[in-house]
């Protein structure tokens, strides 16, 4: 099974990620991630299920995660490669405009170097790209002891710290 | 100057750390080239032609003696002793070996100094001018508002892989924009309001590159203390907007003309609703603490008037004009900038030697309280001098090769790197300024023509800022043989208004060009009215004069 981070410890992951489905076919059962697209579009005959999360690909706008957000089991939010840095303010729109709780999964390119930022931006959970090391990836969290700017980790930034 | 507290400290030691093992895991095989590429770059490392080249973050161009000591020592150490000035006022090790960089890096830590993001698709060292603080016309002090934007930007967890580079501006001159800032992604133009209050106008969407555009403005009137948190907006809206598809229209240039400068402003407007009052919004207080970073030295009070320096300046004649080109008026009585040109003919634009480090650190010391500015034409400013040293500060200039009267006229130009150095370059850029400087080697001409900016890029990404030259080169491609097309009327804001230059014609190769700008300076002279620039006769006669001249067939 895939690894995941969460709660910053390397835990299995038992949620599968559906890449897309085909025209027509209907969601498997068993704990899945959909595309959003696939969600909305079956939203009906899925709402009442609690094994379902669904994923935002990074050129869809976040609002299309709105709604849905207390239906689903948890967000995930795709970043394709790791320079596509789209991820990083839907997260924090996520969290700081939608008001969303519950678990943001960061899925795809997911690379020790990035989850720093990523956790600075509100997302709590890591899967890390398969070929990677998880457990050392965790040492990503400790890197730095503190950070100028506020963000949604802790949004008030150095400067108020350091006035006192 | 910006003193760094423990904070700074801490953030810098965490950083050199973090790029030691990455860069241990590349070589270990556990970081792919890919991936280890973009995680270099926003440590200021490129892979250049021949080697790494390590890009350090001068913020704002402020420099104090005992760092460009350390830049000297690096030279020694690790480079081949020379180092280079680029024209976003930073500085450029062009021969360090990669494995070296962690241990430059933690030298740079020592004084104060880092490489963070001064390369990469994130906020990049935010400029402004050289003069800030010393001369006339200023609203304020720009710099205060530059470190502000300098610790907001340095690891923005959002704004690490954004579509493209991004960079940000602030002028506060009224007089003269000496940092050109109306073609960057961000420029911010410090202003009162009719309160009396400070504020910005904001100007996005500004670049050069192959679309060269000036920046709109987005907003007239913006408090200081909503600064961050507005620039967070406009980022924002860029982050998620921006092509990420094609490179060459990724800059926020690119959505802004597409969206229109209006709809842009709106979405801006819409974002930052939701955030102009979250703790990011700066305070009275944090302004205060950090003007108080950058007050004046402890300056003697003196007379505007100096006998001395008055008495030198009727005797010496290359004293008078090297005070006349290098030397601008200082808003203290009694003291002014003087500006050691660095460049020479027989060294890229930018090269100063670790020898020459040493000395401009040994003359900071002595004459301008141990600071300096580099600039973005890519010389170094002594910003605190008193008239009565002048004549002491040109003498030792002169020994030291810097003091060349050139500055603001032909010679004075501004090169990228080019094919020499650059692995992106259609031509080579270095050797052309350097024939340049050779064939108009006479100081007596060069000061009657006045003041002409010349640019030279070695390809379209336009590090010299070809674009905005009065005369600007920019190296292509004809069928693999390197040729240089010349654009003539483009304006960094510095002389006239920000404009973009318009090609001449069909490109020249490289023994052309220089008999093609002989050709182009002779029209110049024989057309212009007076003491017209250069600038204000092309604006008066128009291209077509130059074109027609320069492409008649020789009979
Ligand atoms: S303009 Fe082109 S050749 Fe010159 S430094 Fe920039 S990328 Fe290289």
């Amino acid at each position: 099974m895939p690894k995941l981070i969460k709660n910053r410890a390397v835990v299995e992951d038992d949620f599968e990620l559906i890449q897309a489905l085909n025209e027509g076919e209907s969601a498997p059962a068993g704990k899945i991630i959909l595309p959003i697209q696939v969600y909305l579009d079956q939203r009906e005959s899925l709402s009442s299920r609690n094994d379902i999360a669904v994923w935002l690909e990074s050129d869809q706008p976040a609002e299309m995660l709105k709604d849905v957000a207390d239906e689903v089991a948890f967000l995930a939010v795709n970043f394709p490669k790791f320079a596509d840095g789209r991820g990083y303010s839907y997260a924090r729109l996520i969290r700081e405009r939608f008001n969303y709780t519950g678990e943001l999964r960061a899925i795809g390119d997911v690379l020790l170097d990035q989850l720093h930022f990523m956790a600075r931006c509100g997302f709590d959970s890591f899967a890390v790209r398969e070929d990677r090391d998880a457990e050392e990836a965790l040492q990503a969290f400790e890197t730095f002891r503190y950070s100028y700017q506020g963000a949604n980790d802790n949004p008030s930034p150095l400067f108020r710290k350091r006035l006192g | 100057m910006y003193v760094y507290d423990n904070y700074d400290h801490a953030i810098i030691e965490d950083r050199v750390k973090q790029f030691r093992d990455q860069t241990n895991r590349y070589f270990d095989g556990k970081l792919s080239e890919d991936e280890y590429l973009p995680l270099r770059l926003q440590n200021g490392l490129y892979v250049q032609r021949m080697a790494p080249m390590l890009r350090v973050a001068v913020p704002y161009g402020m420099l104090a003696s005992n760092q460009i000591r350390k830049l000297a020592e690096i030279a020694r150490k690790f480079d081949k002793g020379y180092a280079h000035f680029s024209t976003r006022q930073n500085v450029q090790f062009n021969w360090p070996e990669l494995a070296d960089v962690p241990d430059i890096l933690e030298e740079l830590s020592k004084v104060e100094m880092h490489a963070v993001q001064t390369s990469g698709n994130c906020i990049r060292n935010t400029t402004t001018d050289q003069f800030a603080g010393v001369c006339h016309g200023e609203v304020e002090d720009p710099r205060p508002y530059c470190e502000i934007i300098r610790q907001w930007s340095t690891f923005h967890p959002e704004f690490a892989f954004l579509p493209r580079k991004f960079k940000i501006a602030v002028n506060a001159n009224t007089l003269a924009d000496r940092s050109a800032t109306d073609v960057h992604d961000i420029s911010l133009h410090l202003v009162k309001n009719d309160a009396g209050e400070t504020g910005f106008r904001v100007v996005a969407g500004g670049g050069l590159g192959r679309t060269p555009i000036i920046g709109s403005t987005i907003r007239e009137y913006l408090p200081a203390e909503d600064m961050l948190t507005y620039l967070d907006a406009i980022i924002r809206v860029y982050n998620q907007k921006g092509n990420r598809l094609n490179k060459y229209k990724a800059r926020i240039k690119i959505l802004v003309k597409a969206l229109t400068p209006e709809v842009f402003a709106e979405l801006v407007e819409e974002e930052w609703s939701h955030i102009k009052d979250s703790e990011s919004k700066l305070t009275p207080e944090l302004i205060e603490k950090m003007k108080s970073y950058f007050t004046e030295p402890a300056y003697e009070t003196l007379e505007d008037n100096c006998a001395s320096y008055e008495a030198k300046l009727a005797e010496s004649k290359g004293f008078s004009s090297w005070v006349s080109r290098n030397v601008e008026q200082h808003k203290k009585p009694g003291y002014a900038i003087a500006t050691l040109a660095i460049k020479r003919a027989g060294h890229a634009p930018g090269d100063v030697t670790d020898v020459q480090l040493d000395k401009i650190a040994d003359l900071a010391d002595k004459y301008s309280f141990g600071e300096t500015r580099t600039t973005h034409e890519q010389n170094i400013v002594l910003a605190d001098v008193k008239k009565s040293d002048l004549f002491a500060i040109w003498e030792a200039a002169k020994e030291a090769g810097f003091a060349t009267p050139n500055l603001g006229l032909l010679t004075d130009m501004i090169c990228c790197p080019g094919g020499d150095y650059c692995a992106l370059a259609n031509a080579k850029s270095i050797p052309v300024a350097d024939e340049i400087m050779r064939r108009f080697d006479d100081l007596d001409y060069l000061h009657d023509l006045g003041e002409i900016d010349l640019n030279i890029s070695g390809c379209m990404n336009a590090c010299g800022h070809h674009h905005v030259g009065n005369i600007g080169i920019l190296g292509v491609d004809k069928k693999g043989e390197e040729f240089y097309q010349i654009s003539l009327g483009g304006d960094s804001g510095k002389i006239t208004d920000t404009a973009i230059g318009k090609i001449l014609g069909p490109s020249f190769n490289r023994d052309e060009v220089v008999d093609v700008l002989d050709k182009i300076l002779n029209i110049y002279v024989e057309q212009r009215q007076q003491d017209e620039l250069f600038i204000d006769t092309f604006k008066r006669v128009g291209m077509s004069t130059f074109k027609e001249r320069v492409y008649a067939k020789a009979n």
